[in-house]
């Protein structure tokens, strides 16, 4: 039977096998790669002080505050769905840790712990959230974002009395915890801050999830395919509800940073930088509706913000340019992600 | 892991007891209903399912077809009647549910994830790992192999299971759904309209599937509205109309004529060939539908 249903087919027919060039072309991050390797040659040539290692470890320190977060959004992406409330999270996790540990006067490594638990806890009210009333993960993520602007200032307010959360530098645990979150360590007389490498291994284990485990599978199937994967037997609920809790995770991380790196919060903060860290993923080539993307695109799009954002300044410019050029290259490393794709699909 | 070797060794077990092969069927349906709220959109609907068997569920749409599927796949449960694998009365839950009692749906649009490698898409749901703890991993060489192995085994040869299973025509992309039901060891194989998007050629690779699937012991349930397509592969018909049983029938009893007259219900023909007439229409083509005549399989498509 079988035999007879194979067709003897001679194996170039039907074009034989992608080139390794048209295969690496089809990667999702092949645009941002581009991207930001044109945008660094561009930097290098007009601000001589761009290319001095403690710039350069300057420009990696503000990739990696917003590649922290991009790390997981972009896994949301990937997975099909967005957060608008992750500027605020990071927020509201590091104003949980200071407030509670200041009313209460406990060792602040219990409100960082606290923290954790209620930034997983927000993650998961999203996910959770979205599962049960099936609406779009804009809407509620959207009305998450309001909550917790208010929350962030309207508790702060009742708590400590003012806008920012008091200064925590005197209490117990502060230095250790600084030690963990904000420090900094000398590469070859260079000092980079910590926040690099915590980002670096996040991209890296996040990877490794993507494409060499079953959950990874799984994100890559709920958001390329929701009904798809639910019928072959794929734990949908879970895993989207996972995804949020790993942006709770990130925004746990950074909030911790945000925090140790001074001693107070402003409860005012955030607003706008969810869109930062959207747009860091859709550089990166995290496709909208899900489904493709990586984690080391995400990671390339934190890293082109901020060679955009320090670039300017060792050029010596106005940084009021700096949102019009972050919305061009939004748009060239979209368009190029498109063209790149189509091509390699062809081919 | 549920392998083919496995579900293999279970059907000869089952043969070897001797019983005569359709003493107790893999699936037995009697008098099944369903409604969605105040809304009967099953009633009294009677079928089984025989390794080795097809049978064949046939209506036009909003007959029910999907409904009937979608119980026996576990995405809905039936409200009245019994529905019982291997002679015991079941409710399933779930899809997973489904699958772990042998049940296995290839449904025509969310059969796959159109972006995702072939081999992700084989391998979904029931990935192979390797390693332990934190580093448990999925076995990527293995599972490339298989479903290389699995699809050449189908007959079908691909240039690069990487590719996103998108790129495959439409036929290609059932028989990889098919070939991933088979290797997870389904004994019973639901296909949803597997013929009805695609062209003659096409169609025709698809009922060469289902054969072998049969071949291989398989009980299949085939959907489709189209008897053309469903005569030459069926043992059993079962016909739906408006959410009843209209007839079932064994192929013995029955001829492709009786079929398509049936399927297209002699009276609305009738109607309709009159009111196309009035439109200036060609009834005539109707008429012969009617009388059993046509031989065609695109002129029962142009009514639905």
């Amino acid at each position: 039977m079988t035999a007879t249903l194979t067709r003897p087919t001679p194996p170039d027919e039907r074009l034989g096998k992608r080139s390794p060039l048209s295969r690496l072309l089809g990667r999702p991050e092949v645009g941002a790669l581009v991207g930001a390797i044109v945008l660094f040659i561009f930097f290098a040539a007009v601000a001589p002080t761009f290319l001095q290692p403690a710039s350069f470890a300057t420009v990696l320190y503000g990739s990696s505050t917003i590649g922290i977060m991009a790390v997981g959004v972009s896994l949301l992406m990937i997975g099909g769905e967005f957060d608008l409330s992750t500027g605020v999270a990071v927020i509201s996790s590091a104003l949980t840790a200071s407030m509670f540990s200041w009313y209460f006067s406990v060792n602040l490594w219990v409100g960082v712990l606290l923290a954790l638990v209620v930034s997983l806890g927000i993650g998961f009210l999203n996910g959770w959230i979205l599962m049960k009333t099936k609406l779009p993960s804009f809407i509620v993520t959207l009305a998450t974002f309001l909550m917790l602007t208010g929350l962030n200032l309207g508790l702060t307010r009742m708590i400590g009395g003012g806008v920012s959360s008091p200064s925590i530098a005197s209490m117990d645990g502060y230095d250790s915890a600084r030690a963990v979150f904000s420090a900094s360590t000398t590469i070859g007389g260079v000092e980079v801050r910590n926040t690099v490498f915590i980002w670096i291994l996040l991209v890296v284990v996040a990877s490794w999830v993507l494409l060499r485990t079953k959950v990874g599978n799984w994100i890559f199937a709920v958001g390329g395919d929701e009904n798809a994967a639910r019928a072959v037997g794929v734990p949908v609920k879970a895993t989207k509800i996972g995804l949020f809790m790993a942006v709770g995770f990130c925004a746990w991380i950074l909030g911790m940073h945000n925090l140790f790196a001074f001693d107070a919060v402003q409860s005012g903060e955030g607003v706008g930088n969810e869109f930062l860290y959207i747009i860091a993923a859709v550089i990166g080539g995290c496709l909208l509706t899900g489904g493709y993307g990586s984690a080391v695109g995400g990671a390339i799009g934190a890293f082109i913000f901020g060679m955009a954002n320090k670039g300017i300044v060792y050029a010596q410019w106005n940084p009021d340019w700096f949102k019009f050029f972050l919305g061009l290259m939004l748009l060239l490393a979209t368009i190029v992600n498109l063209f790149v794709k189509r091509r390699a699909e062809l081919k | 892991m549920n392998s083919r070797p496995v579900g293999q060794q279970e059907l000869l077990r089952n043969e070897g007891n001797g019983r005569p092969q359709d003493s107790v069927p893999l699936l037995a349906l009697e008098n099944v209903g369903k409604h969605y709220g105040n809304i009967q959109a099953l009633t009294d609907v009677s079928m089984a399912v025989d390794k080795g068997r097809v049978t064949c569920v046939l209506g036009d749409n909003g007959a029910g077809k999907s409904t009937l599927i979608k119980i026996i796949a576990g995405l809905h449960q039936h409200d009245d009647g019994s529905f019982r694998i291997l002679g015991e009365e079941r409710r399933l839950g779930s899809p997973r549910e489904a699958l772990d009692a042998g049940i296995a749906a290839v449904y025509q649009d969310l059969a796959v994830v159109p972006l995702m490698p072939i081999w992700r898409n084989f391998f979904l749901g029931s990935e192979l790992t390797t390693g332990r703890g934190p580093f448990r991993r999925m076995d990527v060489q293995r599972m490339k192999e298989i479903t290389k192995q699995e699809l050449a085994d189908m007959g079908i040869d691909l240039r690069d299971v990487e590719q996103p299973i998108g790129q495959l025509s439409g036929g290609e992309r059932q028989c990889v759904a098919i070939a991933r039901a088979v290797h997870f060891g389904a004994k019973v194989l639901i296909l949803d309209e597997p013929t009805a998007a695609l062209g003659v050629k096409q169609s025709g690779v698809v009922l060469r599937y289902i054969l072998q699937a049969r071949d291989r012991g398989l009980g299949v349930i085939f959907i489709t509205h189209n008897p053309h397509h469903a005569f030459p592969v069926g043992d059993r018909f079962l016909l739906l109309n408006r959410g009843r049983s209209i007839g079932y029938y064994d192929k013995k009893d029955v001829t492709l004529e009786d079929l398509t007259a049936q399927m297209s219900g002699g009276a609305e023909l009738a109607e309709l060939a009159h009111e196309l007439e009035q439109l200036g229409g060609h009834g005539d083509v109707v008429h012969q539908v009617q009388a059993g005549r046509a031989d065609t399989t695109t002129t029962n498509r142009q009514l639905d």
